[in-house]
């Protein structure tokens, strides 16, 4: 049990890398890494609602979607789901906590459409999981996205400080920095499976 | 009959959630501080970041706050930071009114061109371009980046440099921050000597490519009485605290380039009025 939840935690994080194993949630990875401040608020900001969105659908895929054989209307009702607790967080963190309003604030609206967010919750519903493993996945997969976020604002702090040829000045060489961060994260593939046999 | 269910169940989802939005945000809302409401009412609302906040709406979040000087605003002015004073009971300290003053006196009679420029017609593609066209590499280059960000159109390019027509501005400080050059600074609109030079090449090479140029030569840095000038990096630099304004520097100065002004400074019989009604033809994009 605790093996599979450890597993489940760092293949999420590791090997499934959403941002570069899977490519989702790649704008907000582009638009928000400049920095390393912001890279990190977006990776907190990402991985709570990550946690929330799936403490919540999961319930609905099993107790409202699955006895009246709706499965079909998964998207359209999670993706419904997602944005009405974002906005709802928005305003339950305005009240009780300013201070991490003001530091997610921004990034909080950008989030109610994240491709990120809705993937980690149908993927816990095709991955068969029980309500305490999506929990673990959706933490593992926010950390992740935390993870790749900070690391490529590194790296892009390094670009911006590089003497780039003129044709691969901004968005190119940022793709290409991307994509070895990708390859590099491809090296995890099979550790984690293997650790614990 | 499925069509039916579908309705009806994600409708009743989308129910459920309005009707929590609608509670959590009548039970949990933050009311707008009131006083920021206020002092967002007070301030001209052109949004110039000359305060230093992102937006009025920003200032008067900061100044609800506590803690920021109500005297920021500088197209408000005094009035501005009078009225925030009284709203917030404190006594506003005296306003210093700013204005842009463009330090190059490199006119089309005192400096020549190396070259011909031909590229983006605008000031931050020339200075990418060897400096620009100009023999002095610190000076105006005229092509009138900051005239086109100027909100109050102060600002107009006479004899191949920028002119800043003080009765206009708003001392908001935007220009300043568009001139590739860095030529523009902001000073106090009492200000009775300006240094209108910024080449900080060594005397005998400014003096060739500019006559109007700053020599380094510190013949006002030991004439003036108050220690006001100094001479850094072959450029004399006034300290506005110090400066009395007798204009003891501009007499001695062999290149003319220290003035004494009155703003506004723009050259003797040129109206500002008319000049930006008629003769202002400075390259407003492509209209």
């Amino acid at each position: 049990m605790f093996k599979t939840l450890i597993i489940i935690l760092l293949s999420s994080v590791l090997v499934d890398n959403y941002v570069l194993s899977r490519f989702l949630g790649i704008c907000p990875f582009l638009g928000v890494s400049k920095k390393l401040d912001q890279a990190t608020g977006m990776g907190i900001a990402v991985t709570a609602v990550m946690l929330i969105a799936s403490a919540v659908t999961w319930p609905i895929q099993y107790w409202v979607l699955n006895p009246l054989e709706m499965g079909y209307m998964q998207n359209i009702v999670f993706i419904l789901v997602i944005a009405a607790l974002v906005q709802m967080l928005e305003l339950l963190l305005k009240k009780f906590s300013p201070s991490l309003h003001k530091g997610l604030g921004v990034y909080l609206p950008l989030i109610t459409t994240n491709c990120a967010v809705l993937g980690v919750t149908i993927q816990n519903i095709i991955d068969d999981y029980t309500f305490l493993e999506s929990m673990v996945s959706a933490l593992g997969v926010g950390l992740g996205f935390l993870l790749a976020m900070v690391l490529f604002s590194g790296v892009r702090s390094r670009i911006d400080e590089s003497n780039i040829p003129a044709p691969f000045r901004g968005l190119p060489v940022t793709l290409i920095a991307a994509s070895f961060l990708s390859l590099a994260f491809m090296g995890f593939g099979g550790i984690v499976e293997n650790i614990f046999a | 009959m499925d069509v039916l269910i579908a309705f009806l169940v994600v409708g009743a989802i989308a129910l459920v959630l309005g009707i929590l939005l609608a509670l959590i945000c009548h039970f949990f809302a933050t009311p707008d501080d009131a006083t920021q409401v206020k002092i967002r009412a007070c301030l001209p609302g052109i949004n110039c970041g000359a305060c230093g906040y992102k937006g009025c709406d920003d200032y008067a979040a900061a100044l609800a706050q506590g803690g920021v000087k109500p005297n920021l605003c500088i197209p408000g002015a005094q009035a501005v930071a009078d009225e925030i004073g009284a709203i917030l009971g404190v006594e506003a300290e005296p306003f210093e009114d700013k204005v842009a003053f463009v330090a190059c006196n490199g006119h089309c009679e005192a400096t020549r061109k190396k070259a011909d420029y031909e590229g983006v017609p605008n000031c931050k593609g020339a200075a990418m371009l060897y400096g620009g066209p100009g023999t002095c590499t610190y000076g105006c280059l005229g092509l009138g980046d900051c005239a086109n960000a100027c909100p109050a159109e102060a600002i107009c390019m006479i004899d191949g440099i920028a002119r800043v027509d003080t009765s206009r501005c708003l001392g908001c400080g935007l220009c300043a921050t568009i001139c590739p050059k860095k030529i523009i600074q902001m000073v106090p609109q009492e200000t009775a000597v300006v240094v209108m030079c910024s080449s900080k090449d060594k005397g005998a090479d400014a003096r060739k490519a500019c006559q109007n140029a700053c020599i380094g030569c510190k013949k006002c840095e030991k004439t003036c009485p108050h220690g006001a000038i100094t001479v850094v990096d072959n450029l004399a630099v006034i300290d506005y605290s110090k400066c009395t304004g007798c204009g003891a520097c501009a007499d001695c100065c062999p290149t003319g380039c220290l003035k004494k002004v009155v703003f506004p400074n723009l050259p003797e019989g040129v109206d500002a009025e008319d000049l930006i009604n008629t003769q202002f033809e400075v390259p407003h994009g492509e209209e």
